[in-house]
């Protein structure tokens, strides 16, 4: 998928102005609210029409005001999942499901029900009303039925903000996995940074109306550290838990970390503050903190009045967070040895 | 003991008939002017508001007294009827127009507050899923608003049912031909000795108007039912 996009749109005293390119199957667009990321989408799907300037997608104009073309919404093939599923009340899962698939032209239908309903894992829903879904399964129904009208590009807007935690880690695997199991790409629109991490490969940042960086997410996670009160966010795929008097051990990249989190099921998400990190130039003798990673320093970077810590532990990346004075004192140089305590209860699970 | 002279049973079967013919004939264009008020916009839409709702609050004779200018011999389409071969005052066809005239304002009020009350992202979705305008009106905005249509649709009726005043202005109080039940009562009343008959006018009017609520109630918890 490739997006060029440089158009302006005013209203009530505010004025987005965007002008980027992007290429990619994984685009993220991170934004705080009011940063004007709904506008552009809505201009995406031709549901706004902006004051000025053009839209390119795969290089097939969607708007241009030089050549006076703006293509209706329903001829764009760009699906939107809003924040709210807005699935239509009057219709069953099926015929929600099956909207746009009907009125989009035979030779676009490369996804069919049966792939949506074998990667969402919807089949036991379809003859059901839409009322009585709980907020997963409608926000599921939802993304299947915007790309079971066969897409060229799937609008994401804040589809997770409406959803409650642990739901909202548990969809995630759904949107990023049926996207490419299904080869459509996407653009995923969200003001959480953890989000954007899961999601998109690539990021543009919007503020205020204008994009001010175009990154990736680790970097803006890098980037933001600094001023965020939660630190940077380590995220872990943690597996194979094992019981160990009262504590849970799992594998994480040829570690194993010990969790005061109960035991769940296969691969689980969890995520570590670089805050709640503390480093050792020595092996400290005895400690409360239940993990002491052995990792080697693979980089350093400025954020603030603190640095950043790259760490590789066995073969897995983690990134702490120092006081600037210590990093000195402690001489963290690339190549240095360090030990990486971390409290068993530090770690939270997401999803 | 309630009983009916032939001229009563007109009556009775005219009443229906008109507010039936009224409320159908309305319909299209109800939902049409609901539609257009609600979701486009347009230069004028504040006088458009206004005149809409001018027949909610003009008094009927005066409604009767305008559309007797419009459509009588002389009027603007009254003329062009007539040379046509066409006469609409003091038929049945006058009695409907003044109905739908009068009821109008009921009905597209009704579908109005349907229409404005579906949520707009359903609308977007069903855009961005590749339903034009019109698609999206069919299958989204009408099914959806079913329930204001059969709530105008039957206030209309009922008003249709109760029209006097436009009514006796442009159709006249022909028996058998433009007396619809509330034209018979008022015949009844003014002339002595004739309570009685009013009175059993009065139930069937009143029983007709309660068939109709009730029917409309009924159609209003089905519907509730399914959502």
């Amino acid at each position: 998928m490739e997006l060029r996009v440089r158009c302006t749109k005013s209203f009530g005293g505010f004025h987005l102005a965007a002008d980027f390119a992007v290429e990619g199957n994984r685009v993220g667009i991170f934004g705080e609210s009011g940063s004007g990321k709904s506008t552009l989408v809505n201009m995406l799907a031709g549901l706004e029409r902006p004051d000025g300037g053009e839209i390119l997608l795969d290089g097939e104009p969607l708007f241009s005001a030089g050549r006076r073309t703006n293509v209706p919404p329903e001829r764009r093939r760009v699906a939107l999942v809003f924040q709210h599923p807005h699935l239509f009340p009057h219709l069953s899962v099926r015929g929600n499901l099956l909207y746009g698939w009907k009125r989009c032209a035979v030779a676009n239908r490369q996804v069919g029900l049966d792939d949506i309903v074998d990667v969402l894992r919807i089949g036991h829903l379809l003859e059901r009303g839409v009322m009585n879904l709980s907020g997963g399964e409608k926000q599921r129904v939802a993304l299947g039925r915007a790309l079971l009208s066969n897409p060229r590009l799937l609008l994401m807007d804040e589809p997770l903000s409406a959803l409650d935690d642990t739901l909202r880690f548990q969809i995630i695997p759904y949107l990023r996995g049926a996207c490419e199991a299904l080869a459509i790409p996407y653009l995923f629109i969200s003001h959480s940074l953890v989000e954007m991490r899961l999601m998109a490969e690539r990021v543009i940042v919007f503020s205020q109306g204008r994009q001010v960086a175009d990154t990736t997410p680790d970097d803006l996670a890098r980037d933001r550290m600094g001023g965020s009160p939660v630190g940077y966010i380590n995220l872990l795929r943690l597996a194979d838990p094992r019981d160990h008097d009262g504590l849970t051990s799992y594998d994480w990249e040829g570690n194993r970390l010990f969790l005061t989190a109960s035991p769940g099921e296969g691969e689980l998400l969890f995520e570590l503050s670089s805050k709640d990190m503390i480093l050792f130039k020595k092996h400290p003798e005895a400690i409360s903190a239940r993990n002491l990673l052995r990792c080697t320093v693979t980089g350093t970077f400025e954020a603030g009045r603190k640095a950043g810590v790259e760490l590789m532990c066995g073969s897995g990346r983690l990134v702490a967070e120092v006081a600037a004075e210590a990093a000195r004192e402690l001489e963290l140089t690339v190549g240095s040895e360090v030990f990486a305590a971390v409290k068993a209860s530090a770690f939270r699970r997401l999803g | 003991m309630v009983s009916f002279t032939p001229a009563d049973m007109d009556a009775i079967r005219l009443s229906a008939r008109v507010a039936l013919a009224a409320t159908i004939v309305s319909l299209p264009f109800g939902i049409a002017i609901a539609y257009v008020m609600s979701y486009r916009s347009f230069r004028g839409k504040a006088f458009a508001e206004v005149l809409l709702n001018l027949p909610l609050t003009l008094p009927p004779v005066v409604i009767g007294y305008l559309l007797l200018l419009l459509l009588g011999k002389n009027g603007w389409i009254g003329s062009i009827l007539d040379a046509a071969g066409l006469r609409i005052v003091f038929t049945w066809y006058a009695a409907v127009i003044a109905s739908a005239v009068v009821g109008f304002p009921l009905l597209v009020r009704s579908i109005r507050i349907a229409m404005e009350s579906i949520d707009e992202g359903l609308i977007q979705a069903s855009r961005t899923l590749g339903a034009r305008w019109s698609d999206t009106l069919a299958t989204v905005i009408l099914p959806l608003s079913l329930r204001g249509i059969v709530a105008g649709s039957s206030l209309m009726f009922g008003r249709s049912l109760g029209e006097f005043g436009a009514t006796i202005i442009v159709a006249g109080n022909i028996p058998g031909v433009t007396q619809t039940i509330p034209l018979a009562v008022y015949d009844y009343v003014s002339a002595p000795g004739g309570e009685g008959a009013a009175l059993s006018l009065c139930l069937v009017s009143a029983g007709l108007s309660l068939l109709v609520l009730f029917f409309h109630e009924y159609l209003a918890r089905r519907m509730g039912r399914r959502d």
